[in-house]
């Protein structure tokens, strides 16, 4: 049985941790604002690039100059994954999440006898694959020293990331992250990027120019040359955003959850402390009592 | 008075300008073009440079661009810029970073199109840091 001052120091250490995760949920309540805005504020120029490329796909018409970054290489031996996660935990099963989809895929991919490399955003997918498929990992990108995610931070992954295809070292790339549903609710998510889907940009035709007829300055397949690498680099830059809310989301919810599991450990710890006073009171009167009366 | 259209400034942080307009001066890649009303549907890639907003009301802005595209349609215009920043708040040790990668860029150009590309580039970028600095 634990003495009272035991379980005095050990109501107080509680409370303190409790105003630590209050203080911790506050912050990302905040920081998830902040983040959540600025995946608004993406979104247009992500929208629009959609459109422009649809476009330009229709006018090329799927004709053979169509750059090798988007009908791909025609092979699907060697996958490269690049796997987003946030910098730091405490934030629930959020980047456990990503990792877990990230390693189904990467086992599935190995049983078919592919290739796989991967490329870490962030610290603790790192953590997490570097156990299993530590020789697969060219690469590591460290956002922890980036305060406020800019598109330069995207482009400089989706240029490593074109650089390693017109080298040759991989033939499809996949990017994970955690979509952003809800503050409850983040969906990690599988997404092939190279080859650029002719799917994706098919379903965004329909609110173009309708069929107007383009005049391109300079020659479509060159604007398409120089929009693609682009695109890759927005939709980089997406994913990560939505992973910065996604991260604060989960981390709210689960500094909620920790400030509530401290309020209930509190009560409780409170009831034994009162009892054990009681008991040791009732144990003083007992023995004065008895004493009284040997008298 | 001009008849007025719909343009739209985006860079991939934020939508700078929504608004409309009586015209827009785009930095091409081939060529400065102003952009009125009506215009025909031209896509094209922009370099570096500034662009020049005339609002309906008749109020003028400035915004530096590197890079990017224009979609222009007869009912509107979009610019895609890279990054874009309003002329006041152009930050100069920020472009001088710029020119600097770029040289670096220039460089370490394996092979003649990209060292061309890269050079062309960086000419673009000072001839903008002339165009600015006096102001």
């Amino acid at each position: 049985m634990p003495s009272l001052k035991d379980l005095r120091n050990r109501i107080a250490s509680v409370k303190a941790t409790q105003k630590i995760t209050k203080a911790m949920q506050m912050v990302a309540a905040a920081k998830l604002r902040r983040a959540q805005e600025a995946a608004e504020a993406a979104r247009p120029y992500s929208e629009r690039m959609g459109a422009v490329l649809a476009n330009i796909t229709q006018a090329i018409g799927g004709g053979g100059d169509a750059p090798a970054l988007m009908t791909g290489t025609g092979r699907d031996d060697v996958h490269l994954l690049i796997v987003c996660t946030a910098e730091r935990g405490l934030c629930g099963g959020f980047n456990s999440q990503i990792a877990r989809l990230a390693r189904d895929h990467i086992r599935r991919l190995l049983a078919d006898g592919k290739q796989v490399k991967i490329i870490c955003v962030g610290k603790k997918g790192f953590d997490i694959l570097r156990r299993d498929y530590g020789s697969l990992i060219l690469e590591r990108v460290d956002l922890r020293e980036v305060k406020t995610l800019g598109f330069v931070n995207a482009d400089a992954i989706a240029r490593k990331v074109i650089h390693l295809f017109n080298e040759g070292s991989f033939d499809i790339c996949t990017l994970f992250y955690s979509q952003f549903k809800s503050v409850i609710s983040q969906i990690p998510t599988a997404q092939q990027i190279i080859p650029a889907g002719q799917a994706s940009a098919a379903t965004e035709t329909g609110n173009g120019a309708g069929g107007a007829v383009y005049e391109y300055e300079p020659e479509p397949g060159e604007i398409l040359s120089d929009l693609i690498p682009r695109n890759i680099a927005v939709q980089i830059f997406r994913a990560l955003l939505e992973n910065a809310a996604g991260e604060m989301g989960a981390k709210m919810s689960a500094m909620d959850n920790a400030t509530r599991n401290a309020g209930d450990m509190i009560n409780k710890l409170s009831i034994t402390y009162n009892r054990q006073r009681q008991a040791q009171i009732t144990k003083e009167l007992i023995e004065i009592i008895s004493g009284a009366e040997a008298l | 008075m001009a008849e007025a259209f719909k343009f739209e400034l985006v860079s991939p942080e934020r939508l700078l300008v929504s608004e409309q307009v009586e015209s827009v001066v785009i930095p091409g890649a081939e060529g400065e073009m102003t952009v009125m009303a009506q215009h025909a549907p031209v896509m094209t890639t922009i370099k570096p440079g500034v662009v020049t907003v005339k609002a309906a009301s008749g109020k003028e802005d400035r915004y530096v661009v590197f890079g990017g595209f224009a979609d222009i349609l007869p009912s509107g215009c979009t610019l895609l810029a890279e990054s874009a920043v309003h002329v006041n708040d152009i930050d100069r040790a920020d472009l001088a970073r710029r020119i600097q990668d770029a040289k670096e860029d220039a460089a370490d150009a394996k092979d003649d199109v990209a060292r061309s590309r890269a050079e062309q580039f960086l000419s673009q970028l000072t001839t903008l840091e002339g165009a600015l600095l006096p102001a």
